[in-house]
């Protein structure tokens, strides 16, 4: 009996202390390192008191519940390497308000897997109704997720892919194996109609290991050694201006006058790679040189195909979180959502640059970028 | 003979065999693949697109893109010798220094400007200061509340990132004005990151040899209590070491965030307390504290460089070359490492005996 009274102190404290990290959702990033710290006895004590502690997080909850009526829902987001990031993190922050009936917990996990796991955990222990994760690497979930299984909290996966569990309820996002193809395909028929006969390309990847770096990069390759094109070299820009801009900076010397196609696996490194292609006195962008192929398609990125800089921008459309309620809006009617929902994407070019393609066999339509487009893009 | 004696009793000598080994492995890749051998170290002058004729050179390139890694080593130098710990908050304190001038020079929740808010000038100030605090912050825990530095620096390590992201309201902040961005291209055909480490490394050769400065602080890592005795202020000397570590730290940042004109809170500085603190073990520095050579610093902050741009240009793959760059650091680690020395030099005069 004084065992269990102690033990439903504990985790009591526990559920008090990680709400009253997570209750400054100011300060998302202050959390994240602490977490890591905090790692060892937050494993310990639900392994030890996992019976007590499951007891005490409903009754934990149902107080919760009875203060606002709030859906509480808990989101472990990557880090902010980049503007679409920041698309991405407005947009879950939009759709899950308090006005909207939804008190959102928010991590930025830094690019840090341990303390996004971490994170997930901090979720379960303050009793979440629902947890929503943008993985940071493929694999390592099934542990966690079973975890999330165990205390009956649905996970909502987005973006990035799981790989090596399926215990999660949906995966919402893009298709960056379509959008390396689509890359890859408009390459294909864009060449042909500017007559190029050579394809040599090189390419700044993503953080190696992030299912965007994997897809973006297969799908191109596939298409890359159907089409006998060469693929100069690959090296990581790990989706960063600063990356981006030394990698190419390293380009431009090893292979000077060899290249006719950049490929950035994201708008930030496009950025960077053209400050070091200028350094070099490489032209690019339509009519130039160097055809230079860009993702994600951010506002800025949008601006510098308007400013023909950037040749095409295939878009992976950061805005999945009404997709997302939309997911939760079902479970919450007791029905059963699809596993896989796809967010639409676009793919953008100047006029000019429009061409007709198709990937697996369906055509493909694009959009051409004007100032209403770029107004009307996150 | 006395000049092949000198040559060997000279400090500088293992960090700089070890920064030639590493360029001559662009040699011989070069040679055996049939370009000029000597192209990685070709310099010439380039036509660009947005900076006039620059000086175009994979040896540029090293000398451009280790500043930031330089710069940190001058100040890591003064730590490692007055108090026989390391500064590892540099990194995070680098990019926070760079959140502090971007969001003062865009204005706060502002995500992107082309224009200035405020003066150049009050933005590297902002910097600059934000070096200071935590340079000071640092110093008083390690010199007056006497932490370990590893643990006292600990804090500010995990902190400074989130507290730049809190300035920064959670956003990549872009700065792309010309005034700004000219800290991180170029003077002239020279690289401004270049010019600026160059200055800071004059400023504080000029000190320490004009002055007592750098005796004192080798003389309080030697041994603290004597050099208290001896009428030496030994706290306020670690924490000068440390303040002057932050200083450092803030103009890394500056350098750094006017390349990609942004503050990138999530990755300025990211490893850089680690290469910063491998420059001044590649220098021959010992990181017990007392005697420095902060030229071995230096030249040790070059070497990291020169390692990273040579995979770059053998073109190794991303996913290993932490492997080839951890295995070329043990190579140069355990050349300088004394018992591996006293090994030598027994075996030379071993060797040298039988020869005679």
């Amino acid at each position: 009996m004084k065992k269990k009274v102690l033990a439903a102190i504990m985790a009591a404290a526990m559920v008090a202390l990680t709400a009253c990290a997570a209750a400054a959702p100011a300060a998302p990033a202050a959390e994240a390192p602490a977490a890591t710290e905090e790692a060892a006895p937050a494993e310990e004590a639900p392994a030890e008191e996992a019976a007590p502690a499951e007891e005490a997080a409903p009754a934990d909850d149902a107080a919760a519940e009875d203060a606002g009526g709030l859906i509480k829902v808990g989101f472990a987001q990557v880090g902010h390497e980049s503007d679409w990031r920041t698309a991405s993190t407005k947009s879950c922050q939009d759709v899950f308000s308090t006005e909207n009936g939804y008190d959102l917990s928010f991590v930025d996990c830094d690019n840090d897997e341990a303390a996004q796991k971490e994170a997930v955990r901090s979720f379960i222990e303050q009793g979440v109704d629902y947890i929503i994760i943008d993985p940071i690497i493929a694999t390592g979930w099934d542990t966690v997720l079973t975890e999330c299984e165990d205390a009956g909290i649905p996970v909502i996966v987005i973006d990035r892919t799981i790989d090596d569990s399926d215990k999660y309820v949906s995966w919402v996002g893009s298709d960056f194996l379509t959008e390396g193809k689509a890359a890859a395909e408009w390459l294909k028929a864009y060449a042909d109609a500017q007559g190029i006969k050579e394809v040599n390309a090189l390419i700044i990847q993503g953080t190696i290991g992030s299912s965007a770096q994997i897809g973006r990069t297969d799908g191109f390759q596939e298409i890359a050694d159907r089409e006998g094109w060469t693929v100069l070299d690959k090296q990581t820009g790990d989706f960063t201006e600063a990356g981006g801009q030394e990698v190419m900076e390293s380009y431009c010397k090893s292979y000077a006058g060899k290249f006719n196609v950049v490929v950035c696996e994201n708008d930030n490194e496009a950025f960077g790679a053209m400050t070091a292609m200028d350094n070099a006195g490489v032209t690019y962008g339509p009519g130039n040189d160097v055809i230079l192929i860009s993702y994600d398609a951010c506002t800025a990125g949008l601006e510098d195909v308007k400013a023909g800089k950037i040749t095409a921008d295939f878009e992976c459309n950061p805005l999945a979180a009404p997709t997302v309620e939309g997911v939760i809006k079902t479970l919450e009617s007791g029905g059963t959502p699809e596993k896989e929902i796809l967010v639409p994407d676009n793919w953008y070019a100047l006029k000019d640059q429009i061409v007709d393609f198709s990937v697996d066999g369906n055509a493909q339509s694009m959009i051409e970028v004007t100032d209403d487009v770029i107004a009307a893009q996150y | 003979m006395s000049t092949w004696k000198k040559i060997k009793s000279w400090p500088l000598l293992l960090p700089v065999v070890a920064l030639i080994l590493v360029m001559a492995v662009n040699i011989i890749h070069d040679a055996a693949t049939g370009v000029n051998p000597l192209s990685f170290f070709s310099i010439s002058l380039r036509e660009t697109t947005t900076n006039g004729t620059i000086l175009y050179g994979r040896l540029i390139d090293v000398i451009n893109r280790g500043s930031e890694i330089a710069i940190l080593a001058i100040g890591m130098t003064l730590v490692v010798s007055a108090s026989a710990g390391t500064d590892i908050s540099v990194g995070s304190v680098m990019s926070l220094c760079a959140s502090a001038m971007c969001v003062t020079l865009a204005g706060y929740g502002v995500s992107s400007t082309t224009t200035l808010a405020k003066p150049l000038v009050i933005g590297l100030l902002a910097a600059i200061l934000m070096g200071i605090v935590c340079g000071a912050f640092n110093g008083t825990l390690v010199a007056h509340l006497s932490i370990q530095p590893m643990v006292a620096t600990l804090i500010l390590y995990s902190a400074a990132r989130a507290i730049g992201l809190l300035l920064c309201n959670d956003l990549i902040v872009y700065v792309r004005n010309p005034s700004f961005a000219f800290i991180g291209s170029f003077l002239g055909p020279i690289p401004t990151p270049i010019v600026i480490t160059a200055i800071c490394i004059a400023i504080v050769s000029v000190v320490l040899k004009k002055t007592a400065l750098g005796m004192y602080i080798q003389s309080v890592g030697i041994n603290a209590r004597a050099s208290r005795i001896a009428g030496l202020n030994s706290k306020l000397l670690i924490f000068l070491a440390y303040t002057l570590c932050g200083v450092f730290a803030s103009i890394a940042g500056i350098v750094a965030s006017s390349r990609i004109t942004s503050a990138d809170s999530n990755n300025i500085g990211l490893y850089l307390e680690m290469d910063a603190i491998l420059s001044v073990a590649l220098g021959g520095n010992s990181l017990g504290g007392g005697k420095f050579n902060l030229a071995g610093s230096i030249i040790g902050a070059y070497t990291i460089q020169a390692i990273t741009t040579t995979l770059y240009a053998l073109g190794v793959s991303s996913i290993q070359a932490p492997v080839y760059k951890a295995v070329i650091v043990i190579i140069i680690v355990v050349i300088e490492a004394p018992p591996f020395k006293a090994f030598l030099k027994r075996h030379s005069a071993a060797f040298a005996s039988k020869g005679v």
